[in-house]
Order: C-alpha cells, then structure tokens, then sequence
C-alpha cells in the first residue's frame, strides 16, 4: 500500500463515517457538520490520488478541482446555517 | 426505547444502515485499492500546455485557463449564495462589541501582516504556489479578525463598495470571456500574448470578491442577539 492510497483510504471512511452521520444526526446543525466532512473526505481522495505516479508534480487537474470544491462547500455550509437560522426564528421547532 | 417493538425496529433498520454503509466503504475501498498505481492523469497534458499559457504554476493555469469556464461558475456560485444569504437572514446585522484585549492586540499585529501574505500569494500564484482563492481567504479571514476585535461600529452590508467588491470577480471574468469572444477565437479564449496580464486581472478580481464574499458569509451567519436569550441559551434549548 503506497502512502497516497493509504490517505485515499482514510478518505473513503471519513466519507462513509460521515455518510452515517448525515443520516443519523436530528440536529440539522450537526448533519451540516457531518456533510463538511464528507466534502474533507472527498477532497482527499483527490487530492490523494493525484499524486500516484511516484517521483513526478501531483496532477494538477484535482488540486484544481479540490479548490473550487472548497468554495462551494464553504458557501453551501454558509448557505444552510442561514437556512437553520431561518427556521429557528420562524419557529419550526429544530 | 420505551416501546418494545419500535425499539427492535429502530435497531434492526439502523444494523441495516450500517452494513449498507460497510458495504459502500468495501466497494469504494476496493476501487480505490485496484486504482493503477502511476498513473499519471492529466499531468503529462498540463505540462505540455504549459508553456503555451504564459505562467508557471500548473495549477493556477488550470483554474484561470484550462478550466477557467470551471472557475467562473464557481465565482457566480460564491455570489449567488451571498444573494440568497441575504435573501434568506432576518433582522438588522448584529453589532459585534466583543471588547477582546487579546483579539485587539492580535489584530493590531496580524491584520497588516495577513494583508501583506495575501497581496503575496496573489502576486506569486501565476508562477509559484499560492492563488486567487488562497489570498482570498486569509483576506477574509483579515476581515474577520477585525470585525471581531474592532470598535464594535455597526456593520452595513448595504454600501455600494461592499457590493461592487463582491461582483467584481465575476464581472471580470464575464468582460474576459465576452473579451475572448471578439479578440480570439472563443469565450473565456486568451490571446496568446498578454495571457498572464489577463489571469493577473482574474486573479485579483477574483481575490476581492471571495474575501469580501467569505466575511459576508460570516456575517450574515451571526444571529442578532435577542433580548433576555442568547444564541448559546437557543442552542441548548434544541438538545
């Protein structure tokens, strides 16, 4: 096992861990949380697999893609605890 | 878990959750595992492309070139999830007093600094590590800093410079490409010479509107505090 697969790997569980966690968690707080590090998750994957070919610049192509994934994370989380928030003050009982 | 045979239910369909979930886990182990080890993806295609983009860094020529339609989109979701943030939240912002020794006295020393990192990695992003979105977010985080460890003024998001910043991203990446439509061949297509000015003018357009975006994001997150309950007090009540 190189050292990327193996930081794959741990990506692939904290995606899975994370996957019980959006399904099992009430508090919706909490499964944005859960989600966030389903994202961390993916992005080490792939950032992770873009450097197997040993010796040689990681593949640029997803470090690209993991930046751009960051952003929209950042605004979907930003976006969703408004979201909660607007729930609470309208009291939806969360 | 009072009653018995929900109990057993709710047991039994979360057992269920789980192996599908270990199952998931073994499957995209596997495909990780059996993945070719050198493979090289599309590093050999950047790297030949390289030189015909006029920088250095094969990251940042993605993101401004090869790509640079992924990029813009990205920009136009930043701002749409400001416009919808604010859609969204409900009352005034909140004025932020938090009268911090500590923060005062690290944002007196920090914030010049993170000022000077970020106009840093934007200027080195085309040729060397660092970018748009990496100035951008220590901008941000500047901003932060000093909304937290400030004089407690107001804030007002509703200043036209405030949301020029934060649609200046996207309108210089909408003027390049319309630009790319009449000069080159395409949308968002460079000429050949004067390539690195054009993706220096994205970049710092686009460093502007994620930093301005982030701090808007944070603070259209924060709640105003209501009389007598604090957003911790509302937090509890929920468990």
């Amino acid at each position: 096992m190189t050292a990327p697969g193996l930081y794959a790997l741990v990506g692939v569980a904290l995606f899975c861990m994370s996957l019980h966690a959006v399904i099992v968690t009430e508090s919706p707080l909490r499964k944005v949380l859960a989600v966030n590090v389903m994202s961390s998750g993916v992005f080490l994957v792939l950032v992770a697999l873009a450097r197997r070919a040993p010796g040689t610049l990681p593949d640029p192509v997803p470090h690209a893609m993991v930046i751009t994934g960051i952003v929209v994370a950042v605004s979907a989380t930003a976006l969703a605890i408004v979201l909660i928030n607007r729930l609470r003050a309208d009291g939806e009982g969360l | 878990m009072s009653d018995g045979r929900a109990g057993t239910l709710r047991r039994l369909s979360h057992a269920a959750l789980v192996l599908l979930i270990t199952l998931i886990f073994v499957g995209l182990a596997l495909t990780v595992i059996a993945l070719p080890p050198d493979a090289a993806g599309l590093s050999d295609d950047v790297n030949t492309e390289l030189a015909r983009s006029g920088i250095r860094n094969p990251v940042s020529a993605t993101l401004l070139d090869f790509r640079s339609y992924d990029t813009l989109l990205e920009i136009a979701v930043l701002l749409l999830a400001v416009v919808a943030i604010r859609s969204i939240r409900r009352g005034g912002l909140p004025t932020i007093r938090t009268g911090d020794e500590i923060l005062a006295f690290f944002g007196r020393v920090l914030i010049p600094v993170m000022i000077l990192i970020a106009g840093y990695l934007l200027m080195a992003g085309l040729d060397a590590s660092g970018g748009a979105f990496q100035a951008g977010a220590i901008l941000a985080a500047a901003g932060v800093l000093l909304i937290l460890a400030g004089p407690g003024v107001p804030l007002r998001d509703e200043a036209l410079p405030i949301r020029i910043g934060l649609a200046v991203g996207l309108c210089a990446f909408v003027a390049v490409g319309v630009a790319g439509m009449l000069v080159a061949n395409a949308f968002l297509d460079y000429p050949q010479r004067g390539a690195s000015d054009v993706m220096l003018l994205l970049e710092v357009g686009v460093t502007v509107s994620v930093a301005l975006a982030l701090v808007d994001m944070f603070v259209g997150v924060l709640r105003r505090r209501e009389s007598g309950s604090t957003t911790r007090a509302t937090d509890r009540k929920e468990q």
